[in-house]
């Protein structure tokens, strides 16, 4: 353990980190683990003894799926629980039996049995391991016994594999134990378990038959045994302090300690990585695991970078955060982190490197001790196995041949400039020509040809140019003196330059990474309405990852492709993919270990609101995962996205909001002008009904004849304000429904003029009509209507004395007909205005009428097709224009 | 005409209107009767024989244009509609199944007993008039003769059939399908084209200012009517 002077104050954000993971369990199930150290111990037995018991007690067990191997034993055990079908998967041709997590999570039992926790599911399976599927059951609050085997856990496979000689693949990853609420640990002295081996009753796959022999000895039994005890009893230590946290009992708490531990491409990572995560279990500290990019990184294999990018993976499952940083020397980059993030100790792995190159270089460890100062160095040893070679690092097989002729071409071409200037300048100077062919070199051609340039320079210096010439004899032993400077001075400039260049294409990429963000961020601002702002990301996200992108919003609770990039169709079981990533606000898809044959990579976006949607990537390559630098990237802009979408939905929703005020808030205000039009007259009338009843024969003649007339005018009013409300209702609810026919346009006018009556006697009225007007189609009824109600507009809007004229004539696509008046005319602002509900013209004398008529032209005139417009006359007056289409002539 | 004695039969659910028809009719003589719903109309018709019937179209119980094709299967009273502005179509259905005439509420009383005198008297003659004059215009039916202010004016054979049929139906309304079908024949009852033309070229013939119509009214949406007197 740590020997760390002791804290004894327990830490309140650690309190309070208990106190909420406490309440996060009693929603979710519980999860009990029969661990054992090895096949064969009664795992399997005694998990089903312990159901058969809860059975007894009263609870709700289900089989959730148990692997018998057709043991005897087993399968009695099995009797008398009830059993949910496995799903059968077809694999290859295979017919593999998984358990139906669907089945179960509908059956919602109390507690399911689930054998088997590191086992990898067949391909097609919505998780590609089983301690997933324990996830979710254990989510939606369905309680678990499992099993599992001590080689299982992440954290110890290299140990179990030292002992027992055979490396497991399955592993599960070390935080599924730690929040497990139980582990029983299920032991059986190992000469037992021999002896049940001998019997047949240990379950054997065939193949395995001879690393089972290697592995079923005594010696890795007992070590095994240990350490799975050993594991248990950690566990109990870490309920014990659990304990003693919740209830702030003061005790030994350790320092607070941090880890790092620096990944390179070679295959001893791993083991590194374990390593780490066991010191940091033991110093119940943080670990961070880093990675440097050094300009030589840069030039990694697509397989070493694959690789490193699984060990940063490895890592952040195993509970670190991980980096990539770029950096000229390991050494100095990872001190500045680790001094930066206050880091206590860090950990690396033995030099793998020949003793020459660390003699040139001097070795990582050593710049790491003398730069990290009161940082603790720890050096963990990694077994050499045979790994991928290392690229000689002055190879570049990608490099075309063509440059390194040009390098030589250089040296020729100054070898030549150099016999030119011969005569004037002393040898020793034309060494400056021969060491800016370098530089051109180095620049222009790479590292290689630069260095191929400045061996060449220095032997066709002395070839030619040096006495005794055209040898390789040198007269002048200075002259030696020149070579040595010429080469080092020529391969230090090849080494910095081409060093330069490439840090500079690194700068640049990762420029390129972070512009894009930064473009994201400042398109995404500008772009207004949730359609504009899926656009940008869908082609901002496509641009940046060379991908084709897919977006996803709810709609009624349920996800809906909303949009896409172009040519990407989105099939059925791939929405479902991206709704399962919607509900469980988790990754999913392609690169992930859910649905992992899902041909895209789901993220779902997340806001403080929630979820508010799933963006799906379809990667383009054969690279299937994201390196974590990606996914960081992804993360970040998928933050962005969601804030930049939830935004646009806010906006709409509170320009909703907005116009529904608005709305009401007119709504109130018409509904006072109409109950006012409509009292007013009513007035009146029931005035002049009560006086003549009150009054009666008392009245004069001539009084009760004008009461009665007033009581009828007022009346005739109401009625067609009536109708005018009517009529606009109606617009407005859509419900006018037109009833078409071939009309006679000079009937109409003279059936809207029968209709005015009373307001035309005495009034001039010209009517002028073009000759061949064809029948147009049109609502009769309604059209008259609209004629009527201009008409009667020009009526009372200009004097007695002056003429209205009517003009009515086609051109071939329209019939238009104006109606003229010379009153005084509209002030120029108004004329749109006055086409608006209830506007009515200022005026001096109070004109009678609610405003609506005109609106009214306007609906039916448009629900036509039609336009009508009001424009000022030459000589006073206003002028109105009614234009349909005539389409439709041919039914004559 | 002699309106004292005659039996109207008022049928309206409304008991104001059914209360304002009595006091109206009352005064000029005519006896009333009333009924609130069609089913009663009906009895009532069979029981007390009016002569004439006002009849509103939205009944509780059985539709105005059901109780009017009902009433048309054994009898020849005269029938007047009561119809709401916008019902348009119910009121051509209402015509076309017999009815006489119509009235769009609110009518005043004088629209009331013109249309009432205008019915009674297209039912109370034996044959029709054989010489129609208003006006300008003079038709003789019997010698095919038609004279606008003294001269005498060429129709063609449709023109004339048409204002023959408005003649004979003097101050009634007549439908477009009731025009198209007595003048071209059922087959032609939607070609409602034909009788827009028709009808503007008789105007243009007749009507001293054909935007101006005196003679043929337009019932906008219903058909049209010879207005008898001005």
């Amino acid at each position: 353990m740590s020997t760390s002077p002791p804290n004894n104050r327990p830490d309140p954000d650690d309190l309070l980190a208990r106190v909420q993971a406490e309440e996060k369990q009693r929603e979710r199930g519980h999860l009990k683990i029969f661990f054992g150290y090895a096949a064969g111990v009664g795992k399997t037995y005694a998990m089903l003894e312990a159901a058969h018991q809860r059975k007894a007690e009263g609870m709700d067990v289900v089989v959730g799926y148990v692997e018998t191997h057709k043991r005897m034993e087993t399968e009695n055990m099995l009797r008398g629980l009830e059993v949910i079908q496995s799903k059968t998967i077809t694999y290859r041709n295979i017919q593999l039996k998984e358990m139906d997590i669907d089945q179960v999570l509908e059956r919602r039992p109390r507690l399911v049995l689930v054998d088997e926790l590191a086992h990898t599911n067949a391909p097609g399976s919505r998780h590609a391991k089983r301690y997933q599927d324990v996830e979710e059951l254990i989510s939606a609050g369905i309680n678990v016994y499992t099993t599992l085997n001590i080689q299982h856990l992440e954290s110890l496979n290299d140990v179990v594999a030292q002992i027992t000689g055979t490396k497991v693949r399955e592993t599960i990853p070390d935080r599924v134990i730690d929040e497990v609420t139980d582990i029983e640990l299920i032991d059986l002295p190992t000469d037992e378990l021999l002896n049940r081996l001998r019997e047949g009753k240990v379950y054997i796959p065939e193949q395995a038959e001879r690393a089972i022999e290697k592995f079923f000895r005594q010696g890795n039994l007992t070590a095994l045994r240990e350490l799975t005890m050993r594991r248990a009893a950690e566990r109990v230590d870490d309920q014990m302090l659990d304990y003693m946290g919740k209830r702030a009992i003061p005790g030994p708490w350790p320092a607070r300690e941090r880890l790092l531990v620096c990944v390179s491409p070679g295959a001893a990572s791993e083991r590194l990585i374990r390593a780490a995560r066991r010191l940091a279990d033991e110093l119940k500290a943080e670990w961070n695991a880093i990675f440097v990019e050094t300009p030589q990184q840069i030039r990694m294999t697509a397989e070493q970078r694959d690789r490193v990018d699984r060990m940063l993976r490895l890592a952040e499952e195993l509970g670190a955060k991980s980096i990539t940083i770029p950096g000229q020397s390991v050494a100095e980059t990872v001190t500045n982190y680790a001094r930066n993030q206050n880091i206590t100790k860090i950990i690396i792995g033995k030099s793998q490197r020949s003793r020459w190159s660390e003699l040139l270089r001097g070795s990582v460890a050593d710049q790491l001790i003398h730069q990290s100062g009161p940082i603790d160095v720890y050096f963990v040893n990694s077994e050499s196995q045979p790994s991928l070679k290392q690229p000689e690092r002055y190879w570049q097989p990608h490099r075309p041949w063509r440059r390194y002729f040009w390098g030589i071409a250089l040296v020729a071409g100054a070898t030549g400039l150099c016999a030119l200037v011969a005569p004037y300048i002393s040898p020793t100077n034309l060494v400056v020509i021969y060491l800016l062919s370098t530089v051109v070199a180095a620049v222009f051609l790479g590292r290689g040809p630069a260095i191929l340039t400045s061996v060449l320079s220095v032997v066709a210096f002395d070839f030619f140019f040096v006495p005794p010439s055209l040898t390789l004899a040198v007269s002048d032993t200075e002259y030696i003196l020149t070579f040595f400077g010429l080469l080092s001075v020529s391969l230090v400039i090849s080494y910095l330059t081409a060093q330069v260049r490439e840090q500079a294409d690194a700068a640049q990429r990762r420029e390129a990474q972070t512009a894009a963000l930064y473009e994201l961020g400042h398109d995404l601002t500008a772009a207004v309405g949730l359609e504009a702002v899926a656009k940008t990301i869908i082609d901002h996200i496509g641009q940046i990852y060379s991908r084709e992108v897919a977006l996803f919003l709810p709609e009624n609770n349920d996800l809906k492709l909303y949009m896409a990039s172009q040519d990407l169709s989105v099939a059925e079981n791939e929405l479902a993919v991206a709704s399962w990533a919607f509900e469980h606000n988790q990754q999913a898809g392609r690169g992930t270990d859910t649905l992992p044959d899902a041909s895209m990579h789901y993220q779902p976006l997340k806001t403080t609101r929630g979820i508010i949607g799933v963006l799906g990537i379809k990667p383009l390559g054969i690279n299937t995962y994201l390196s974590p630098d990606q996914q960081r990237i992804l993360d970040a802009f998928a933050n962005q996205v969601a804030l930049a979408i939830e935004g646009a939905q806010l906006v709409e929703h509170a320009r909703q909001t907005e116009l529904l005020e608005a709305t009401e808030k007119l709504q109130t205000a018409l509904l006072n002008s109409i109950s006012h039009d409509l009292r007013t007259p009513l007035v009146s009338i029931t005035g002049a009904l009560s006086s003549l009843e009150e009054a009666g024969p008392a009245l004069d003649e001539e009084v009760r004849k004008s009461l009665i007339e007033t009581a009828r005018e007022e009346a005739e009013r109401l009625n067609r304000l009536v109708g005018n409300l009517l009529d606009i209702t109606r617009l407005e609810a859509g419900a006018m429904q037109l009833h078409r026919e071939a009309c006679d346009v000079q009937e109409l006018i003279g059936s809207a003029l029968e209709q005015i009556g009373t307001p035309l006697k005495d009034r001039q009225v010209n009517v002028e009509m073009s000759p061949k007007i064809p029948l147009v189609p049109l609502d009769f009824v309604l059209f008259s209507r609209v004629l009527v109600n201009v008409i009667d507009n020009a009526l009372k809007y200009s004097p007695l004395e002056k003429p209205i004229d009517i003009r009515a004539r086609a051109s071939k696509q329209d019939l238009e007909i104006s109606i003229a008046d010379r009153g005084e005319g509209v002030p120029v602002d108004d004329l749109e205005r006055i086409f608006d509900k209830f506007y009515r013209v200022q005026r001096p004398d109070n004109v009678s009428g609610t405003g609506l008529g005109l609106s009214i032209c306007k609906g039916i005139v448009e629900a036509h097709n039609g336009c009508i417009r009001a424009e000022n006359r030459h000589g006073g007056g206003v002028i109105f224009t009614i234009r349909v289409p005539l389409e439709g002539t041919d039914n004559q | 005409m002699n309106e004292i004695g005659l039996r109207v039969l008022v049928v309206d659910d409304e008991r104001a209107i059914r209360r304002y028809l009595h006091a109206a009719l009352n005064a000029q003589g005519y006896t009333v009767y009333e009924a609130s719903g069609g089913k009663e109309a009906l009895n009532m018709t069979v029981a007390d024989r009016p002569d004439l019937i006002i009849l509103d179209l939205g009944l509780p119980d059985l539709d105005g244009v059901e109780v009017t094709r009902q009433l048309r299967e054994w009898t020849h009273i005269p029938i007047i509609i009561l119809s709401v502005r916008e019902q348009e179509s119910d009121k051509i259905n209402a015509l076309d199944a017999g009815a006489d005439d119509y009235l769009t509420k609110p009518f005043s009383s004088g629209e009331l007993m013109a249309r009432m005198r205008a019915t009674l008297r297209h039912s109370t003659q034996s044959g029709s008039d054989p010489v129609f004059e208003t006006d300008n215009l003079k038709v003789d039916l019997t010698r095919r003769q038609v004279k606008v202010g003294g001269e005498e004016i060429s129709l063609t054979p449709t023109e004339y059939d048409l204002l023959r049929i408005l003649v004979q139906n003097a101050g009634r309304v007549l439908t477009h399908h009731q025009l198209l079908r007595q003048v071209w024949g059922s087959a032609y009852e939607s070609e409602a084209h034909l009788l827009r033309v028709n009808m503007s070229n008789l105007r243009r013939k007749i009507e001293p200012d054909p935007t101006r119509p005196r003679y043929i009214i337009t019932e906008p949406g219903v058909g049209y009517r010879l207005r008898t007197e001005s």
